[in-house]
């Protein structure tokens, strides 16, 4: 009773339990990974989850604060989880590591900590890797790999090397080059190589894309998170790839595909959700989603680099407090005046 | 008996709103108990919105019950009356029932237990016209028993532009555990409909409906009854049970799809709504002559017999919460619910007219809050919030100080129902932070004040000081001048006459000088006199001047 204040009893929901759940949302999506793609995408959850909360731990010293209470939120996990996910899973255990410890030394604790940093950690740790280690970057195992657990770990210890035949682009880049280099051939021929595009978006990864939607459904079931944002996001994604593709459906690929390709999925539901570097009003998070959406869209498929979420998202991270402040409701008694 | 619990009427309904556990069953088995009388009565005179009533009564007086002993103190001010016969002991500061734990004047009463009524004189009812009426109110001490303890009368005036529709009677009671106008609607609902039907008399509204929350079967069953037994068009109306469905705003929300604003009256808005335990006390008051002495106050919490008791006001809180019986485990006791309430900081402070529940305080029934971690504006806060405030920027703004901030997002419009806090996953005290920004802006409004009056002050009193100064030099430069031109005619006069005259005028002459620097340099205790005493101290020492030529003898 050290606090004299209403109200005096409450549910039990907490930060962790919002961090954990949204990290078990993630475990479908990681599943169908280690089953379809790489299983060494949990030894690289192992190692950026390690990461992580020596991190933390580090800050959380540095800075003076209850380690018990902080390092047991789940925050720095559900970080680690996103990192390792979105990163290409035979890459080296320090690439990985790299970018767990800036996302949370630089990118939250010298911000803030929870709930003051500005940047989404893991989309920070994603854009300072692909900008510092381009090539690391875009080093993804190749369809349809066949190489043991027990290899794969040692690539990513460093004791074999990553080959040339064993790595390659996402089918997302690997579309984008290809419709640079031939030039001549369109994009329904290329999708015909089911060998990596696979029946809708790439081998395996529209699979996994699918198993981070159905997580996302569920954060949206248990009010984690709410449809604002994943939904402005998918529709404006949609909406701009089905122009283009409208407009020239042999240089553009589907919105089908673009959904289903590279980080849309989990962008939609795991980092634009994100509500500490999001917008919090509900028409704030409409905007914020649409234009990631759309960025996403212009990075991914007319820019340099071969996915767009990261950098989309730091971009609107910076965007999020004005449009918050741009998008107050109006309160209790003054609808359909000016606020 | 079971009763229809949907609406006949389409309701609306407003955003946000939680669902906390009830814990209402265990204090509604038993009737309203009367609670035994106290040895000793404390009796605030201050129990109201508005003017603290004056007392009428000094140490040593008998008092009556029902006799009145603060005077109301203009007309927002209600009146307080003596809840039982006994002598005055005291006028003195006592400790008072609210969360800051500061002490009231309040008359100290020692019971005599005679139960002994002034004199009751029910009027003739229909021979009182509405301003009669609204007078006998108040001079009953009648206040908004709800909670927010405004004086009714001052609710009873509809507006003078706006066509009034609704009379809301409050049956809603949405906070947790309490359970007082649950019973009172159960055992006295026709006083309370013929306390609408007097508060209808002098609204003339289209319509007057009772809303009650739909977890009060009973309730909506007994008042159907009244209304039906009393013969009144009123309309019964069960809303959905959601926390602060009860609050008036929320209330006439849900019923008329109307939405009052912070900064105006219902009224405004063709709507006012009274708590059904007011209107039953408005009845008492009008149809009996029996001032607002007593009301019902719900006994529950850790506690092992939980009931509702009619307590006197001025009944100290330990006393009362002792007929529940409280478990050896309680640890302090809860004024008000648990969403809104606040823990008694001494529980020799008295029941007073917004006293509605006590809640015996367990660590079991209430555990102690998780820490406070940071806000990571998840915005559930903002979804839960009925006045559609975003609280978790109201909570960035009050912490860091930024007040102006605060109010531009609304802070005033925030009712403190506590939903946000009930709901914050990070366990912040939301409702502590907008109390502390709401009186620190009201602190900073008062110095600014202050500081304002001090400064207009200050400045008048410059303005005046200088233009003193001013017509002091210009009188003084104007006497000297006189005095020159006459000295100067007159040394011409005598200087042709006699030589030794003139010598004379010239000593006499220098005298004055001296006389008008010494003035000048010294200007003794004439800085705050006004125009007109300058003026005249001017005159006399221009007099003093000129006799001193006309008579040098006598001066030297």
């Amino acid at each position: 009773m050290s606090l004299i204040s209403a109200p005096h009893f409450r549910p039990e929901d907490s930060v962790r339990k919002i961090m954990l759940t949204t990290c078990a949302a993630l475990l479908p999506g990681i599943a169908i990974y280690a089953w379809l793609i790489v299983p060494a995408i949990l030894t690289q959850l192992l190692i950026a989850s390690a990461a992580a909360l020596a991190g933390e731990a580090l800050m959380l010293k540095m800075r003076g604060k209850p380690l018990g209470l902080f390092l047991t939120d789940g925050s720095a996990l559900l970080t680690a989880w996103l990192i390792a996910l979105t990163f290409p899973p035979l890459s080296p255990w320090w690439l990985i590591v790299t970018g767990t410890l800036f996302a949370i030394i630089i990118t939250k604790h010298l911000f803030g900590g929870l709930g003051q940093n500005v940047f989404n950690p893991a989309m920070m740790a994603f854009a300072v890797c692909i900008v510092a280690f381009p090539a690391l970057m875009s080093q993804w195992p190749s369809p349809g790999l066949q190489l043991s657990f027990a290899d794969q770990n040692r690539i990513i210890f460093g004791l074999s090397p990553l080959l040339d035949s064993i790595a390659g682009a996402t089918p997302l880049d690997a579309l984008k080059t290809a419709l640079k280099r031939e030039g001549t051939i369109g994009v329904p021929e290329l999708l015909q190589n089911r060998q990596i595009y696979g029946a809708l978006a790439g081998r395996g990864w529209e699979w996994v894309s699918s198993a981070y939607l159905l997580g996302g459904l569920f954060l949206l079931q248990r009010r984690i998170i709410t449809w604002h944002a994943p939904v402005a996001f998918i529709v404006s994604l949609a909406a701009l790839a089905g122009l283009l593709w409208w407009f020239d459906p042999s240089r553009f690929a589907s919105p089908l595909f673009h959904l289903f390709a590279g980080g849309a999925t989990i962008g939609a539901f795991f980092v634009i959700t994100d509500p500490i570097t999001g917008c919090a009003t509900p028409r704030g998070q409409l905007i914020f989603g649409a234009i990631v959406g759309l960025l996403d869209y212009l990075i991914r498929v007319f820019g340099g680099y071969p996915d767009g979420v990261a950098f989309a998202v730091i971009l609107m991270n910076i965007a999020a407090p004005l449009i918050d402040a741009l998008t107050q409701p109006p309160v209790f008694g003054m609808k359909g005046k000016s606020p | 008996m079971m009763s229809k619990l949907k609406s006949d009427r389409p309701l609306y309904r407003f955003n946000g709103g939680v669902h906390p556990p009830g814990y209402k069953e265990q204090s509604t088995r038993e009737p309203i108990a009367i609670a035994p009388l106290p040895q000793r009565l404390i009796v605030p005179l201050h129990q109201s919105i508005g003017g603290t009533p004056r007392p009428l009564v000094k140490p040593g007086d008998r008092v009556l019950k029902g006799q009145l002993i603060g005077a109301a103190d203009g007309w927002i001010s209600s009146t307080v009356h003596a809840p039982t016969s006994g002598i005055v002991r005291d006028i003195a500061l006592h400790v008072q029932p609210h969360p800051s734990g500061l002490s009231a004047l309040s008359v100290l009463i020692d019971v005599d237990g005679k139960e002994e009524w002034s004199e009751r004189n029910p009027p003739d009812y229909a021979s009182l016209t509405p301003d009669d009426i609204r007078r006998l109110i108040q001079q009953a001490g009648i206040v908004g028993l709800g909670g927010a303890v405004f004086p009714t009368h001052g609710k009873l005036t509809p507006s003078a532009k706006f066509p009034m529709e609704d009379l809301v009677i409050n049956g809603g009671e949405c906070e947790p555990y309490m359970t007082c106008d649950d019973m009172i609607m159960r055992e006295r609902a026709e006083g309370i409909v013929r306390g609408a039907a007097i508060f209808r008399d002098l609204m003339q509204p289209k319509r007057v409906m009772i809303a009650i929350e739909d977890n009060k079967p009973e309730a909506i069953a007994a008042m159907r009854a009244a209304v039906q037994a009393v013969g009144e068009p009123f309309e019964v109306v069960p809303v959905p049970t959601l926390y602060p469905a009860g609050c008036a705003k929320q209330l006439i929300r849900v019923l008329t799809g109307k939405e009052v604003p912070v900064s105006r009256r219902s009224t405004d808005l063709g709507a006012q709504c009274f708590n059904v335990a007011t209107a039953y006390s408005a009845w008492r008051a009008v149809c009996f002559g029996e001032p607002m002495i007593s009301r019902v106050v719900t006994l529950t919490g850790n506690v092992g017999r939980a009931h509702n008791v009619e307590a006197l006001f001025g009944t100290p809180i330990e006393e009362l919460i002792a007929l529940a019986e409280p478990k050896p485990d309680t640890d302090g006791i809860l004024v008000g619910g648990p969403m809104m309430g606040f823990l008694a900081p001494d529980t020799a402070a008295p029941i007073v007219k917004s006293t509605n529940c006590l809640i015996a305080h367990s660590p079991d029934l209430f555990p102690p809050r998780a820490p406070e971690m940071p806000c990571i504006r998840c915005g559930e806060c903002a979804r839960v919030c009925p006045q559609d405030l975003q609280p978790y920027e109201l909570y960035r703004f009050a912490r860091a100080r930024n007040f102006g901030k605060a109010q531009e997002y609304h802070l005033f419009d925030c009712i403190e129902c506590g939903s946000c806090a009930y709901v914050c996953s990070s366990h912040i005290p939301l409702v502590h932070y907008f109390l502390f920004a709401k009186s620190e802006i009201w602190a900073r409004e008062r110095e600014k004040k202050a500081a304002d009056q001090a400064r207009d002050r200050f400045q008048a009193k410059q303005k005046r000081e200088e233009r003193e100064k001013a017509e002091k030099a210009e009188k003084l430069a104007k006497a000297a001048a006189a005095q020159a031109a006459k000295k100067a005619a007159e040394a011409a006069n005598l200087g042709a006459l006699d030589p030794e005259a003139a010598k004379k005028a010239a000593i006499a002459a220098a005298q004055e000088r001296a006389q008008a620097q010494r003035a000048a340099a010294q200007p003794k205790n004439t800085e705050a006199l006004t125009a007109g005493q300058q003026q005249e101290i001017a005159e006399i020492d221009a007099r003093r001047a000129q006799a001193g030529v006309d008579h040098p003898e006598s001066s030297s």
